[in-house]
């Protein structure tokens, strides 16, 4: 299968084989009205299997949204049908208004507008942790 | 300005300094007695704690200070609804220092970060409770001399107790500290707070299930309760409760030096019959709780 390389543009590369849909939904890439190509499976020399996003135009992209969902993903920014920046990414140390903390004894749950925020506290582990009652993200 | 919300914010360096100015505390109160003169002390409590709340209302008023507050959220604008921001940021106007306890995890750092005056966190949830923790540090050194080449035992509800927990963590960064764990299964203390706080620091432990087999090696023994909701079904409960009473029997094989540290309140796992063996420290604890609470106000408005 061939999609065309793009002018402009943003390739989402090294992507964990099936985490693609993840990062689709969580950057809102669902909004844009531009083309948006989804590859699942490639075949990879590094990884065995990868997917790919490309975005077939420049934008903000959450650099640490992106490294807490997969921090093994590479970004190249392409313009002018060129690379001119091969970004690799790494686990934030912090991440605001994404996760949301599952204690029920969390200030979180009952104070007005107050940011979901979660910290990294073990790295090799991936261990995130709510900001405000220490609570394991996803526990 | 400084807040103090957990424990681990304080510097070793910080701790012996509390410790130091509650030593002289103790041996000189009236130099301190006028130490807060015209300073006002606001006690949040949004939920009940008589013990804790009157122990910072005691550590103010004996530094000449003023105390103002609420002991319950019934009484305060939490009724209505109003946010843990907006009731700081209306008492830091009323007040030079809040302390606070309240039942959601994380609020008195929520509400450090709208005050305009220093909070200090009287407990929040089953999270945070550092002045329970300076206080059993201030116990530790008074009693022992020392915080490094001690074996502290910890007894009893492990998994959900957070003075446990805080104890572990503070202690965990003195030299030659070893613990040992002593709790039914179902209580044990959670893999997370071991891993981060023992052995990723290379700290021995062991874990028993048997108090009476441990107690000749130990120098500090922190009890806590075996509550009966903790646990799944009444047999269990039954079966393990009273391995965990403290009694003078249990405490035949004991060192001489032996310190015995409760938070308090007491239930029944500690007997009424220990309560005159001199080393049972539990309400000098107390008295020490008041002590280092004063040494804090004192630090955290920057008060010599």
């Amino acid at each position: 299968m061939i999609i065309d390389s793009i002018q402009n543009g943003i390739v989402i590369d090294h992507i964990t084989a099936g985490k693609s849909m993840e990062l689709y939904q969580i950057l809102g890439l669902d909004q844009l009205d531009c083309t948006v190509a989804i590859l699942k499976n490639v075949t990879s020399g590094k990884l065995g299997c990868k997917d790919i996003i490309k975005i077939d135009r420049e934008m903000d992209l959450d650099w640490d949204l992106i490294g807490y969902v997969d921090p093994s993903i590479t970004v190249n920014i392409i313009r002018d049908g060129k690379l001119v920046e091969k970004r690799t990414l790494k686990l934030p140390e912090r991440i605001r208004g994404v996760l949301k903390c599952k204690n029920p004894r969390c200030i979180t749950s009952v104070e007005q507008e107050l940011p979901q925020e979660f910290v990294l506290t073990d790295r090799e582990k991936r261990v995130y942790r709510c900001r405000y009652c220490e609570t394991q993200a996803g526990k | 300005m400084k807040s103090l919300i957990d424990i681990l914010e304080l510097s070793e360096q910080e701790i012996m300094e509390l410790v130091n100015t509650a030593g002289d505390i103790i041996d000189h109160p009236a130099e301190y007695a006028h130490k807060c003169d015209g300073k006002i002390l606001a006690t949040l409590f949004f939920e009940p704690s008589t013990r804790t709340r009157l122990s910072f209302e005691s550590a103010m008023l004996s530094l000449g200070g003023k105390v103002l507050g609420f002991s319950e959220a019934k009484s305060s604008s939490a009724a209505k609804g109003e946010s843990v921001a907006d009731t700081v940021r209306t008492v830091s106007c009323y007040s030079d220092i809040i302390a606070m306890r309240h039942p959601k995890e994380g609020a008195p750092l929520v509400a450090s970060m709208h005050s305009l005056v220093p909070v200090i966190n009287a407990g929040d949830g089953g999270h945070n409770h550092p002045t329970q923790t300076l206080t059993d540090l201030l116990t530790i050194h008074r009693e022992m001399g020392r915080f490094e080449n001690l074996t502290v035992g910890l007894c009893g509800d492990l998994k959900f107790g957070r003075t446990v927990h805080s104890l572990v963590s503070a202690m965990s960064r003195y030299p030659g500290v070893r613990f040992v764990l002593i709790s039914p299964e179902e209580l044990k203390l959670p893999r997370y707070v071991k891993e981060q706080y023992i052995k990723a620091k290379n700290i021995p432990y062991t874990q028993s299930t048997d108090l009476e087999a441990v107690m000749p090696e130990l120098d500090i023994l922190y009890m806590t309760r075996v509550q009966r909701e903790r646990f799944f079904n009444e047999e269990d409960y039954l079966r393990l409760k009273d391995s965990y009473i403290l009694t003078p029997d249990k405490l035949r094989g004991a060192k001489e030096s032996l310190r015995i540290l409760h938070p308090l309140p007491r239930v029944n796992e500690i007997s009424v019959a220990v309560d005159s063996d001199p080393r049972a420290c539990y309400f000098k604890q107390v008295q020490y709780g008041k002590y280092i609470r004063m040494a804090l106000i004192l630090k955290l408005l920057e008060l010599k």
